[in-house]
């Protein structure tokens, strides 16, 4: 027994040896890599979604030196000063149509992304100073891409999400900021980071005005590195880039028929070679698994007529639409039982040239209609109430038709859909997370039954935003579900409104999440793992969307007014003090004792003055005293007056002459 | 004559317990509509501090094992939280979750009023005996007849509208005044560990009723209100002198008019009052030993009093104010506008030392005034203690112009928020300059009662002095 034991041990120490060798030997070779691609797709609303994919890498600095030929050296740096794990930062303007764009395919769950500025980031340095890195970070990147991702910096705009985003734990930050303007002083730091910026290869078709003018425009950047694990197994910094748009082809193409276009058409550029510096360069042409299966059903008409099919699995055959340009490779996604797979067909940009560029078109040859897959529920959220004083948030979920598919353990009693909802509110939007109710289509629920977990932090006023992590267990057959939170709204000082207060204050959108449902592509050919758009696509990601951002008006005060408020409050408080101090100072007896004891004696001017001003104090008329000369004093009292003035004078000249 | 003032007042009392049960039965009737009322959400009637929603806000937070201050919703005491928590529970076999705790409110309501009888009565007992031991009564009685003031005050505090407003408006001022009424009662009836219980559970709750603590030592020390003691001390040397004028007088001196302090009441109330501070002190430190301990209780419920921070709208004058004021000036004004309150404590207990529930009644009218979160319910407490005094202020200035004020403000206030916020025709300042309005009514209110007082201690001493001059 002891025997085998030990010759157990001794084969799998040989064995980890060996592997740890093999895993050197593969380390060694790892080189840096950059790769461009771009993925156009048709979208059922007549629109293009154009997907650029450009990836760059760099080998562990431990292995390869810290010095690059592509790898731009401002992220680099970044990684290192900060210890940045994981880190995406995108750009949008517009919203992600999740009914006609798609909800469910890898495309949309990663480049789908709120409107304006995303970021965060995962640390590898200690708990208590990850919120310093944060702060660093986003001054570095506010610096790198010309935007106001410092506003993140304070502590009332970012949150750290324990188990809902990206299911990290401890040193993610997560910030938004809705309401930031995307444009193209954000996109030219952007293309700056590539090896060949937009002068040649894919990113050569980014024409600003076409770009910008789409329905949607994000730009995003993700960064992934194991630089600071000590496991040998380190891939180094991948820098991911990408930039989706959605486009609307403008060539008449008929009211029924979706309308060809061509890159030109699209761009106005076309794509002359490839980057010399990109290991690859492919543009693919994607089309969705209900255009291919209705494809299908074309060909098996047309079967008896058209033999040839088969034979030539290329455009030109294919009776939906013909592409310009014969592919080199289609690539199949994997069928099973379910669904059909999407196609996707690959184009290389290598082989052309300034005198012959790249331009490939689409034209289809019959009407198509079809419809993207959606996220099991469609969310949406939105304000409830009128008013400047409280409201309430509500976020709907309404059931898609892709509800039953692909669901784990598909027991039709015991069928549950878990989503997670992830929530962070400003805090002048003072939630009442008490007042949580749940409606399941329709009627009120028992909050119990159905959040499976939950985790509040609530907001505190000026210091940190509501964050609200929720994970709910609905039933499969539900229609819709309703999450409705009161809230008040509250009331800031006057420097904290924003220039144009009136607009109204953002709620960044809430992140609503499947846990159950993967999404990938998975294609059966082995050299798709080579490229990295490809093995992108075949990663599993979540299934997740985000829903709209809200605006909410809040009250203002008048911003002219602060002085006034100042004066007339101290105003107040003046005479409240006066006045009540001056009802307790009186003592009538008194003071009459002293007038009659003043009047016996000579009335002289100083004497006159101060029974005038008791009178005064009294509220009493005064009455002259029986002395007839009431000029006399009068004079005298202005020359006394006039003799004070000049006595405060000098002291004040002898004072500023002291001190200097 | 003696006969008919008792049957006079046997037929008042009946009459206030009457009115007292209708008024009763008049809120648990409007607090079944409190629903469509939709008064806890009035700026006017429940303030941050408050606000029962904000403590519901807070149990729930207990309730996921989170410290209940963690947010900036709740900020009372965490003993009211454990008290009240599991009355704003949501029940949903239950239509109308809040009964429970518009129940307590009216009982509290209906004990302070009680409260309030009890201390006018000894007030209106004290005042005829006071008069009698100067030989005033005779020329009082030609004037006036004295007020039977503790059940009109009574009265007044259950049917001030403000009061019903706060007591069906869900939120905890009801309970304050119970506890600042328990401890002016504990007080004037030689109570001591309820004073001190009233006193200390007062300012633990909502930090205002601090400064009360003069007022209750004279009470103690000195006994109820009278005239200045000086007018003793001359009236019983005249007694002295001239004996046989008065008949009732030698039997009055049997029992001596107070005029000396008397110690032992005091360091009593010192004791009472720190076994109670250190036994509420204990109570809090037990629940918040998972949540930061006291240092963040008294941060988040004292601090949060103190440094305004929450500037919604309420009806007093520092949420614009610190709303407009420029940064770098918040803390000079938050000083000043603090020690408003603590300067005139000292000036006002000089020249009102003799008459401690008066005292009360003037501290509570200036802490409503400037403090950070006022609301309808301090102004109820304050305007039925100034009923108590309704002999004594007889001649009071500006009273119609005063009660005007008080209406017309009430009823422009929301008119104003209404304007402002839901309908966003009109600007913050409509509603400030109704605020400012009460502030001044308020500020009158005061000035006048306090002179009023004075003037009238003049004229008893005028009185006093006929016979001598």
């Amino acid at each position: 027994m002891s025997f085998l034991k030990s010759g157990f041990l001794l084969f799998l120490v040989l064995f980890s040896a060996s592997e740890s060798i093999a895993e050197e030997d593969k380390v060694e070779k790892l080189n840096e890599e950059f790769t461009e691609a771009l993925l156009l797709r048709p979208l059922p609303d007549r629109k293009v979604l154009a997907h650029f994919h450009f990836q760059s890498s760099a080998p562990p600095t431990r292995t390869y030196g810290r010095h690059h030929y592509i790898f731009p050296k401002s992220i680099y740096q970044l990684v290192h000063k900060f210890q940045v794990r994981e880190m995406e930062l995108s750009f949008t303007q517009g919203r992600w149509n999740y009914e006609r764009w798609g909800g469910f395919d890898p495309i949309s769950n990663s480049n789908a992304k709120p409107p304006g500025v995303e970021l965060w980031a995962d640390f590898d340095v200690p708990q208590d100073q990850v919120d310093d890195s944060w702060k660093n970070l986003t001054h570095a990147l506010s610096g790198l891409f010309c935007a106001s991702i410092n506003f993140l910096e304070h502590s009332t705009s970012y949150s750290a999400p324990q188990w809902s985003f990206r299911s990290f734990s401890g040193k993610l930050r997560y910030g938004m900021l809705p309401r930031e303007a995307v444009c193209t002083e954000n996109l030219t730091p952007w293309l700056k980071l590539l090896p060949c910026r937009d002068k040649a290869g894919l990113s050569s078709l980014m024409d600003r005005p076409s770009i910008y003018k789409g329905y949607y425009h994000s730009q995003r950047l993700h960064l992934k590195s194991d630089e600071f694990d000590t496991s040998k197994m380190s891939t180094g910094i991948v820098l991911e880039q990408t930039l989706t748009v959605v486009l609307q082809p403008n060539t008449f193409s008929g009211k029924i028929s979706q309308p060809s276009w061509s890159l030109s058409s699209l761009f106005g550029r076309k794509v002359s070679g490839k980057c010399s510096l990109s290991n690859s360069s492919n543009v693919y042409v994607q089309f969705e698994r209900s255009i291919v299966s209705e494809e299908n059903e074309l060909r098996k008409k047309h079967e008896a007529s058209k033999n040839d099919i088969f034979i030539h699995d290329g455009s030109q055959s294919n009776p939906l639409f013909e592409l310009s340009l014969p592919p080199i490779r289609v690539i199949k996604e994997v069928e099973n039982l379910q669904k059909k797979g999407s196609i996707l067909y690959e184009f290389p940009v290598e082989d052309y040239d300034e005198s012959e560029p790249f331009d490939l078109e689409l034209r289809w040859k019959v009407p198509v209609v079809w419809s993207c897959e959606q996220a099991p529920l469609r969310a949406s959220r939105f304000l409830l109430g009128s008013g400047n004083e409280r409201g309430a948030i509500a976020i709907s979920m309404k059931s898609t038709r892709s509800n039953n598919v692909e669901r784990v353990g598909s027991d039709e009693k015991e069928c549950w859909l878990k989503v997670g909802i992830f929530q962070v509110v400003p805090w002048y939007v003072k939630v009442y997370y008490h007042t949580l109710e749940l409606f399941l289509d329709g009627e009120p629920q028992s909050t119990m039954n159905i959040i499976e977990k939950i985790r509040v932090s609530p907001s505190e006023d000026k210091v940190s935003p509501g964050v609200m992590e929720i994970d709910l267990r609905l039933p499969c057959c539900v229609k819709t579900a309703a999450l409705t939170l009161e809230f008040d709204k509250g009331f800031l000082h006057i420097d904290e409104y924003p220039s144009d207060a009136n607009q109204g204050f953002d709620i960044p959108s809430a992140v609503v999440h499947f846990a159950d449902f993967l999404s990938n592509m998975s294609f059966d050919d082995n050299l798709s793992t080579k490229v990295p758009i490809l093995s992108k696509l075949q990663e599993k990601t979540p299934v997740l969307s985000y829903t709209e951002v809200l605006l909410v008006p809040l009250t203002t005060p008048d911003f002219s007014m602060p002085y006034n408020v100042i004066t007339i409050t101290c105003t107040i408080f003046a005479l409240y003090f006066g006045s009540l101090l001056n009802a307790l100072r009186r003592r009538v007896g008194e003071e009459e004792r002293l007038l009659r004891g003043k009047a016996a004696k000579k009335t002289g001017p100083l004497t006159l003055m101060l029974s005038k001003l008791f009178s005064k104090l009294r509220g009493k008329p005064w009455e002259p005293s029986k002395t007839p000369s009431s000029s006399s004093p009068k004079s005298s009292i202005n020359y006394k007056l006039v003799a004070k003035v000049a006595l405060v004078a000098a002291i004040a000249a002898a004072w500023q002459y002291y001190f200097q | 004559m003696e006969e008919e003032n008792k049957i006079g007042s046997q037929i008042k009392k009946l009459g206030f317990w009457k009115w007292a049960v209708a008024s009763i039965i008049f809120r648990l009737v409007l607090s079944y509509f409190s629903e469509n009322l939709n008064l806890s959400t009035r700026p006017e009637v429940s303030t941050p501090l408050t606000s029962l929603r904000r403590l519901a806000e807070g149990y729930w937070l207990k309730q996921l094992s989170m410290s209940p201050y963690s947010g900036s919703m709740y900020h009372g005491s965490p003993l009211l939280l454990s008290v009240l928590g599991p009355l704003t529970v949501k029940n949903i076999i239950v239509e109308y979750q809040l009964f429970g705790y518009s129940l307590v409110s009216v009982i509290a309501d209906f004990i302070s009023a009680v409260l309030i009888r009890a201390t006018g009565r000894s007030l209106v007992a004290a005042h005829g005996h006071n008069l009698k031991s100067l030989g005033l009564d005779k020329l009082f009685k030609d004037i006036v007849e004295i007020l039977p003031s503790g059940d009109i005050a009574g009265l007044v505090y259950l049917w001030n509208p403000f009061t019903i407003v706060s007591s069906i408006g869900f939120n905890t001022s009801p309970i304050e005044n119970l506890f600042v009424i328990v401890s002016l009662y504990g007080a004037s009836a030689g109570l001591i560990p309820l004073a001190a219980f009233g006193w200390v559970m007062a300012s633990h709750l909502f930090l205002y009723p601090l400064v009360l603590f003069i007022p209750v030592i004279f009470l103690l020390g000195y006994g109820l209100d009278g005239p200045p003691r000086k007018l003793f001390v001359q009236s019983i040397l005249r007694g002295e002198e001239r004996p046989a004028d008065h008949v009732e007088l030698n039997s009055l001196t049997n029992k001596p008019i107070k005029t000396t302090f008397s110690w032992r009441r005091v360091i009593l109330f010192f004791l009472w009052t720190s076994i109670w501070i250190s036994y509420v002190l204990v109570l809090c430190a037990i629940f918040m030993r998972e949540y930061g301990g006291l240092g963040e209780m008294f941060k988040r419920t004292y601090g949060f009093v103190l440094s305004v921070e929450d500037l919604s709208p309420n009806i007093g004058v520092l949420w614009y104010f610190f709303a407009e004021v420029f940064d770098f000036f918040r803390n000079f004004f938050l000083i000043v506008f603090h020690v408003n309150i603590l300067f005139m404590i000292l000036p006002l207990a000089i020249r009102l030392n003799h008459r401690p529930c008066f005292l009360v009644f003037v501290y509570l009218a200036i802490s409503s005034m400037l403090k950070s979160y006022p609301s309808v319910g301090d102004s109820a407490l304050y305007l039925s203690l100034l009923v108590l005094f309704l002999n004594e202020l007889a001649e009071m200035q500006f009273s119609f112009f005063l009660f005007c004020g008080y209406v017309g403000v009430s009823l422009l206030s929301p008119v104003m928020h209404n304007i402002w916020i839901w309908r966003g025709t009109g600007n913050a300042n409509f509603y400030f300059a109704t605020a400012m309005a009460y502030a001044c009514f308020q500020i009158i209110l005061v000035v006048e009662s306090v002179s009023a007082m004075l003037n009238y201690d003049r004229k008893i001493k005028k009185l006093c002095n006929i016979p001598k001059v």
